[in-house]
């Protein structure tokens, strides 16, 4: 099929801000899929990158990579990426490699729009 | 306390088994599958169960891309529960690779210098208790182990 975004992707755009909805696992199954999803949306322009977590219960590095590759390509072009709604087992992940101090990381969407306006 | 006999209670270790799975990263849900099960037989919490599910994904896709020069080879998977812990031995007959002696990433450097990668055998040694590597014979052997909490 076509559909290369994946059944669990949706965007929203909120004043020049695309907010993603994150899938429940993010894994070496389908870390190719959102990898995909990121990459459309930068060529769309998106300049302002919301990534909602608050759906995700699992993550492994297939999707640490991920969102390394699209926060040094934001980086790149002047962007931001502002990560929000982890759940524990997702922040260990991210903690543990030494990923939190990369980003920045807000408790909900709300906060993560205004972080990314 | 009268002396009851071990099997039948709750947390009761359960039976060491194995399974063999073709070594290819469309299989890691099914060696997922046949260690959770156990794992939550064994009594495992869920977070737990998810940090195991976690180096079990990450140790396989390393096995995927480093053991074999013609793959796909094979992982014969060994579960062996016991009463004060739960190990997991991952065995493949690829080259010798030990996951444990690769250098871990700087965790301080920027965005821009960071590798793509690494990371995996960092989570792997993070989430678990226990994890070792030998090698016997022609076989890789990486043993995962997360204790009773």
């Amino acid at each position: 099929m076509s559909d290369r975004k994946g059944p669990d992707m949706d965007v929203e755009l909120t004043g020049g801000v695309a907010v993603v909805a994150l899938p429940q696992r993010i894994d070496t199954q389908n870390a190719p899929d959102v990898q995909a999803a990121f990459d459309s949306l930068l060529e769309d322009g998106a300049r302002a990158v919301v990534a909602d977590f608050q759906a995700t219960e699992y993550i492994s590095s297939a999707g640490l990579r991920v969102f390394l590759a699209v926060l040094k390509a934001l980086q790149k072009d002047d962007g931001r990426m502002v990560l929000c709604g982890m759940k524990p087992f997702v922040a260990d992940v991210f903690d543990i490699a030494g990923f939190t101090q990369l980003f920045t990381v807000v408790a909900d969407r709300e906060a993560a729009v205004a972080a990314a306006s | 306390m009268t002396g009851i006999q071990d099997g039948g209670v709750a947390g009761a270790p359960g039976a060491r088994s194995e399974r063999r799975f073709e070594a290819a990263r469309g299989q890691i849900p099914a060696v997922v599958a046949f260690v959770e099960a156990a794992a939550e037989a064994w009594g495992m919490h869920r977070r737990r169960r998810m940090q195991l599910q976690l180096a079990l994904e990450e140790a396989v896709v390393n096995i995927c891309e480093y053991a074999y020069e013609r793959p796909p080879g094979e992982i014969v998977v060994t579960v062996e529960p016991s009463s004060r812990r739960f190990a997991v031995e991952l065995v493949d007959e690829g080259v010798p690779f030990d996951p444990l002696a690769v250098d871990e990433p700087d965790l301080r450097s920027e965005a821009a210098e960071r590798p793509i990668g690494g990371l995996g055998i960092l989570l792997v040694r993070r989430v678990l208790d226990e994890v070792t590597y030998r090698r016997d014979g022609t076989r890789n052997i990486l043993r995962l182990v997360i204790g009773r909490r």
